[in-house]
């Protein structure tokens, strides 16, 4: 059974099918790609599966559970995190306020600190871990694009997700960080095993990264396997180049 | 720092406390204080939820209504004279506008930003219609008397004016409280991102409408304090919009979602409405004169004072050489350390 099953799902906006009939899965601890070209649905396929869009046909399984009909935060909370293409931080909060809102609340102790020594302790390492300890109490809203990608990708490992969503990640960001960027995934992944699936216009960083790739076009797959053979595959060129 | 900030806050609790001792029998300047006081509490409670969720509530005059009309029915309704019982009405009034605020805040809380503000202020002309019409209880347009209280006219400000200061540091312990637990934390996260929250485990419903019941107790108990001290009430000065103004430019002034920008804010705010409304009532130009008063702060100061001097105080540390040798000692820290896990990767 995979971690992920994407079964049969549409989603129109109007007249627009942004998912027709779309199946993926993603596999307990892999890097999984998911390219395609503007407008295939890639981002769609991430906001249905974290919740915010409910599907209008087809199912959603998360580790075996059907996640199609929760809300973003049940959804969190079983174990999916993601980023967004446009980062979202808490702007107005410190990088450290940020880092600890993600983190698990109980009724009783919502009046309690927001951070616990023990909490500080946690976050502080996972700062330290991204290279932004230095920042932690300037507002997030005062960091560069590339800091912001790395706060809203380090906010959600507090909870330790078992997969994570990344929507473009290396988007706007310089060649350096890429190369540090995909070293953090790969740690993670193979030390904490988090299955990541990783949306990405940056072909060279999805192949390297990647154990498999799915294309997306039009609103449903049109291709899966590892980055080698689904680079040579005729249907992808076709969707990429229009042929 | 530490010891400055405790020290001044401190000093600042003494000072508020001899005050009107000191002043008394000058009841000019003390019945100043008490009003100054009410709203100071009232805009601690509004900021609870307008400003530590960004949802700028401009009808929470309907909760500081409930309260006023609680603590005139039930003294009419009691019995109860004038004196220090009535001060044990308090709870009871913040009680009823927090338990009209559940079904009320469900409602407008269906709605975000200008469309929320907008909503809360139909709700308020919609009780303050009911308050004309529900002659049966309100009395309508003809108002209901308060008892007045037995006490000394020169003296008679000061009950009022400590039992106003006990209420305005509960409010600010409670703000206090809020603004650094796990709870605030999430209420900050709504005001700067809601769907994000929302996707990292912060359920925005409850939140807000818990917000919004603890600041309509707080506007509440204040419209009750506010009854009492006039003496009389009215459905147009409890359901006044003007409360409203007066609430969202004390906040505004200060520094919306900061702890002690109500009562910056109020300070300021409320001295100077009183002071227009002695100089020019008669004509209603105070009113105007007022409104353009929350204009000028929007446009020159919409940060408020607080907000803005904690970011000339950054700039000035950050500007000044010792604090810099400091930043960059930590900086060249960063760095070595980083390198480090480098290396360790």
């Amino acid at each position: 059974m995979s971690l992920l099953e994407v079964h049969a799902v549409s989603k129109a906006f109007g007249g627009i099918r942004a998912l027709n009939d779309c199946s993926l899965a993603v596999e307990q601890g892999t890097i999984t790609g998911l390219i395609g070209p503007n407008g295939s649905g890639k981002t769609t396929l991430f906001n249905v599966i974290t919740g915010y869009e409910r599907v209008d046909s087809g199912e959603i399984r998360f580790d075996g559970k059907v996640i199609s009909k929760e809300s973003p935060a049940t959804i969190f909370g079983l174990g999916i995190g993601r980023t967004f293409q446009l980062t979202r931080v808490f702007t107005r909060l410190t990088v450290l306020e940020n880092m600890h809102i993600a983190l698990p609340r109980t009724m009783r102790g919502l009046l309690r600190h927001w951070g616990s020594a023990q909490e500080q302790r946690q976050t502080l390492e996972l700062l330290d871990f991204v290279g932004l300890t230095m920042l932690k109490d300037e507002p997030a809203g005062n960091l560069s694009y590339g800091q912001k990608k790395l706060l809203e990708f380090a906010l959600i490992l507090v909870v330790q997700p078992r997969l994570i969503l990344l929507d473009e990640p290396a988007g706007g960001v310089n060649p350096t960080m890429i190369n540090e960027l995909a070293t953090i995934i790969r740690t993670l992944n193979e030390q904490k095993h988090i299955t990541f699936l990783v949306v990405e216009h940056n072909m060279e960083f999805v192949m390297n990264l990647c154990h498999t790739v799915n294309v997306l076009h039009r609103g449903t797959t049109i291709a899966e396997g590892p980055p080698e053979a689904v680079r040579k595959n005729a249907s992808v060129l076709d969707a990429y180049l229009g042929v | 720092m530490k010891i400055l900030r405790r020290g001044g806050l401190l000093a600042l609790l003494v000072l508020m406390l001899v005050f009107p001792v000191l002043l008394s029998p000058n009841t000019a300047v003390t019945d100043i204080a008490v009003y100054t006081l009410i709203y100071a509490m009232g805009a601690t409670g509004w900021n609870i939820f307008s400003g530590y969720t960004g949802y700028i509530s401009i009808g929470h005059t309907v909760y500081f209504g409930f309260g006023a009309y609680t603590m005139a029915l039930a003294c009419q309704y009691w019995n109860i004279p004038g004196g220090y019982l009535p001060f044990l009405l308090l709870p009871l009034a913040g009680l009823v506008a927090g338990v009209f605020a559940i079904p009320l805040g469900a409602l407008v809380l269906r709605t975000r930003k200008y469309a929320f503000s907008i909503t809360t202020i139909a709700v308020l002309f919609i009780f303050q219609l009911l308050g004309f019409n529900l002659t049966g209880i309100t009395n309508g347009s003809r108002g209901i008397f308060l008892p007045s209280p037995p006490w000394d006219p020169n003296l008679s400000d000061l009950p009022f004016y400590y039992v106003a200061f006990i209420l305005l540091v509960i409010a600010l312990f409670v703000s206090w409280r809020i603004r650094h637990s796990k709870y605030g934390l999430g209420l900050l996260a709504i005001r700067d991102d809601e769907d994000r929250a929302f996707g990292l485990g912060v359920k925005p419903g409850p939140y807000k409408l818990s917000a919004y019941v603890i600041s309509a107790i707080f506007v509440g108990m204040a419209g009750a304090m506010f009854a009492y001290f006039i003496g009389t009430i009215f459905p147009q000065f409890v359901f006044d919009p003007v409360v409203d103004v007066n609430l969202t430019t004390i906040m505004f002034l200060g520094g919306l979602g900061t702890l002690s920008g109500s009562l910056i804010g109020a300070v300021l705010v409320v001295p100077l409405q009183q002071w227009l409304t002695l100089l020019l009532g008669a004509s209603s130009l105070n009113l105007a004169l007022f409104g353009s008063v929350l204009l000028v702060v929007l446009l020159v100061l919409p940060k408020g004072i607080v907000n803005s001097l904690k970011t000339r105080w950054i700039a000035w540390k950050a500007s000044h050489p010792k604090a810099e040798a400091r930043v960059n000692d930590a900086a060249s820290q960063e760095r070595a350390v980083l390198a480090e896990r480098r290396e360790v990767l």
